[in-house]
């Protein structure tokens, strides 16, 4: 067994050892030497990279490996992934310290999925997700102090400090969430779907889910609906290759997710190249919007355990970890193309990550002030006003409420 | 200061003493200091019903517990499986440390993560007279697998005339509060099940109970729901029967006895109930306290007779208030012990909100709220 382990392991990395190279070679200097970083922030010229995994498609025709985007753009990713690595590093210390307490899923690792999608979508566009959701809620245009927040049951959370680390919503972005029971947010993405086709909204939305998730019943539901009535809904699985502490393949007879959908075509995309997953859901939400269901496999991996009691590194090597940090991870990948093309210098990028670290310093601060939400939180939402419906208190003579 | 939980109860009584008058009557009641665990756990009286084989004890924690009952289950029958989200490598409680390892992957083994698709697959394994364990990680998960519980499951037997069943079929699942669970890994769903005929639901107290009765629910020929109250898996700690023993099923226990006040709980919440016990007492109130252990189909009979010889009840479990389990039991014994009773029935329950993230300690059925409502029907 610890043969077969090694040996899978041995494979999640050297999808990655041939990518390097692929990037290197992608990597030839460009005419554009020595701007300074202010002027590659604003650079909109359109660059053309090649995407170093070929992607596999089922059903479908592959996009093109050629992606195209602009300095500007690549500096963005880089902030955007840095800042949430830098969060979730935070939350990490925050829950050993206990402000954070209860359950807590961290992004790390997985950042490229979450960028990648944003840069191919509009805010028109919805997004539902599991309990892993911190930076999605991020890239949906949320705040690192309103993540904090959330994540302490605060106040300034998003959900008001009632719904925690799981639950986190931004309603006029369409985040629908931060959804705690696994694979159950997927039949809920192909109703937004039908709602979004119905009133003639030019728009998607991505369901999202994981490895674990994949084998659940609900997901096949969700899909066959959302085909049967050509719904434009891309599921995006985020294979991580744990769901919890069992391996994929020790769960799914199949791990090829981007064709389980069957008579739902798919791509498997390198979830660790914010430029590929671009190309991927650009090329899926033009499917999706003219054809129908569409799938999305993310090839990805998150450095953190499932969640906080888990450390990681029972079901898996540390050299299977350290070798996709080294070899694959989303944030050096964009650092290297970024000094590759000159688009900024080393200096540079010091100084946005400085930035970022000052801005999660300063949202965990703010959000260490907010105060615990009102009491009387804890009797609203649950109807909505004005139903005079009673709650009952721990003893229904002594304690009843009108619900605010 | 992260939490209430971490305020002083003074800081906390100060921050809302300007609330609804409902608040502020919930928090002067709650008692919320950590909950300890020190009577009902630590519970040497704990009567072990039917014989001991081996007669030694050991102190262990009720995860082991349980860990030891699934031992032996899977030791003393060839025929029997345990099988789960994670169950394999230990399961993410560790009840299952150790058994992949002694008894093969093809008898303890992980499952893919669908609820209902292991209970289902539960179902067939056992309708050929196999004793099919199978976990469900959080009884907060249960849901997905409710269709096939109630209505496979429990009606398999009826349905076909007697021709199959699912009798060897136990699903075992944490339940209730732990201190920060939130929404979605703190639920008690016991009632839920309570409304099934054809099921058993059965909740120990502690560490031997949990193996004798796990033990039992696994050998009975019933398909049995066993919530395991995961606050207690390190907490509750005492010296346990090392040999196979089992529990009956279907009966109650009377664990301290009174004169004053009947008071009724399962799980958890009877070291809760047993603090307010003791609380009471020093005010002169005698206490009888007794542990349903199994919830469906339950023993009425030991309630009525105590409530026939103190003349009040109360109830108190995590569950919100209303549709729980200890309305079926209020309207019951009232029913039974109408003329007899000298105060209405009490219940102590959780609120009826959804499981709070922050506002746990308010949600809770604590002490102080058990002893005031004791202090009540006795004044009554």
């Amino acid at each position: 067994m610890a043969s077969q382990l090694l040996r899978r392991a041995g494979k999640l990395i050297n999808v990655s050892a041939s990518a390097t190279k692929n990037l290197a070679s992608s990597l030839a200097p460009i005419s554009q030497a020595n701007r300074s970083f202010a002027s590659a922030a604003e650079d909109t010229n359109p660059i053309t990279i090649e995407i170093a995994v070929p992607y596999k498609a089922h059903k479908c025709e592959p996009p093109s490996l050629l992606a195209t985007t602009t300095p500007q753009e690549l500096v963005q990713f880089f902030k955007t992934m840095f800042l949430m690595r830098r969060m979730e590093i935070a939350a990490d210390s925050l829950y050993k310290s206990k402000f954070i307490r209860g359950f807590c899923h961290l992004y790390d690792g997985q950042e490229a999925v979450c960028v990648g999608m944003e840069a191919a979508l509009t805010k028109t566009d919805c997004i539902v997700t599991a309990y892993r959701d911190h930076c999605i809620h991020l890239g949906r245009g949320g705040t690192v102090k309103e993540i904090m927040s959330e994540l302490m049951g605060r106040k300034d959370g998003c959900s008001l400090g009632k719904g925690g680390s799981m639950h986190m919503y931004k309603k006029e972005n369409n985040f629908y969430g931060g959804n705690g029971i696994v694979g159950a947010q997927t039949p809920l993405g192909a109703g937004l779907a039908f709602a979004q086709k119905y009133s003639k909204v030019e728009g998607v939305t991505l369901a999202m889910y994981g490895d674990g998730a994949a084998n659940q019943g609900q997901l096949f539901e969700a899909m066959n609906i959302a085909a049967l009535w050509d719904l434009p809904v891309i599921f995006v699985c985020e294979n991580n290759h744990y769901g919890m502490g069992t391996a994929e393949w020790r769960s799914a007879k199949s791990p090829e997710y981007y064709r389980r959908g069957d008579y739902v075509p798919g791509l498997k995309v390198d979830g660790m190249d914010a430029l590929a997953v671009k190309q991927a859901v650009k090329y899926a939400k033009e499917y999706a919007l003219t054809k129908g269901a569409f799938v999305l496999e993310m090839d990805t991996y998150r450095y953190h355990g499932h969640s906080m009691s888990d450390p990681g590194s029972t079901y898996r090597t540390r050299d299977e970890i350290s070798g996709v940090r080294q070899e694959r991870d989303p944030i050096e990948r964009i650092r290297k193309l970024l000094l590759a093309k000159e688009i900024v210098t080393v200096a540079d990028l010091k100084n946005m990550e400085k930035e970022a670290k000052k801005e999660v310093d300063d949202a965990v601060a703010q959000a260490k002030e907010s105060p615990q939400p009102d009491p009387s939180e804890l009797l609203s939402h649950i109807y909505v006003k004005g139903l005079g419906t009673e709650v009952f208190g721990p003893d229904r003579k002594e304690f009843t409420a009108v619900l605010p | 200061m992260a939490f209430f939980a971490r305020a002083s109860p003074s800081q906390a009584i100060r921050r809302l003493k300007d609330q609804s008058q409902f608040l502020n009557r919930l928090l002067c009641s709650c008692g919320w200091q950590n909950r300890s665990i020190a009577t009902a756990v630590d519970d040497a009286k704990a009567s072990v019903h039917s014989s001991v084989e081996s007669g030694g004890k050991k102190r262990i924690n009720l995860c082991s517990a349980i860990n030891d009952a699934l031992y032996i289950a899977l030791d003393s029958d060839p025929r029997s499986y345990v099988f789960g989200e994670d169950v394999g490598f230990g399961g993410v409680f560790r009840c299952t440390t150790g058994l992949a390892d002694t008894f093969g992957k093809h008898r303890v083994f992980n499952t893919p993560l669908c609820e209902q698709g292991i209970v289902g697959f539960g179902i067939g394994l056992a309708a050929m007279g196999n004793r099919a364990v199978a976990e469900i990680q959080f009884a907060d998960y249960i849901f997905p697998a409710f269709d096939q519980i109630v209505n496979e499951a429990a009606k398999f037997r009826y349905r076909s005339g007697n021709l199959f069943n699912c009798g060897g079929l136990t699903i075992r699942t944490p339940y209730g509060a732990v201190g920060h669970g939130a929404l979605y890994h703190s639920q008690s769903p016991e009632a839920y099940f309570c409304h099934v005929p054809g099921l058993k639901v059965v909740i120990p107290r502690s560490p031997t109970q949990a193996k004798g009765l796990l033990l039992a629910a696994i050998r009975d020929p019933n398909p049995v729901i066993f919530f395991e109250p995961k606050w207690l898996y390190r907490l509750s700690v005492e010296d346990v029967p090392e040999g196979d023993y089992t529990l009956p099923l279907s009966q109650a226990e009377v664990i301290r006895e009174g004169g004053d006040i009947t008071l009724v709980g399962w799980g958890a919440q009877l070291a809760i109930m047993e603090e307010a016990c003791v609380e009471a007492s020093k005010e002169g109130i005698s206490c009888e306290l007794i542990d349903l252990r199994t919830l469906l189909p339950w023993d009425k009979e030991i309630v009525e007779a105590s409530v026939n010889k103190t003349g009040r009840l109360l109830v108190s479990h995590e569950a919100p208030i209303t549709g729980g389990f200890g309305a079926e039991i209020a309207a019951s014994i009232t029913e039974r012990c109408f003329l007899r009773l000298e105060s209405p029935v009490a219940r102590v329950c959780g609120l009826d909100t959804p499981f709070p993230l922050v506002f746990e300690p308010f949600y809770m059925p604590t002490k102080n709220k058990i002893l005031d409502a004791i202090k009540a029907s006795v004044n009554f």
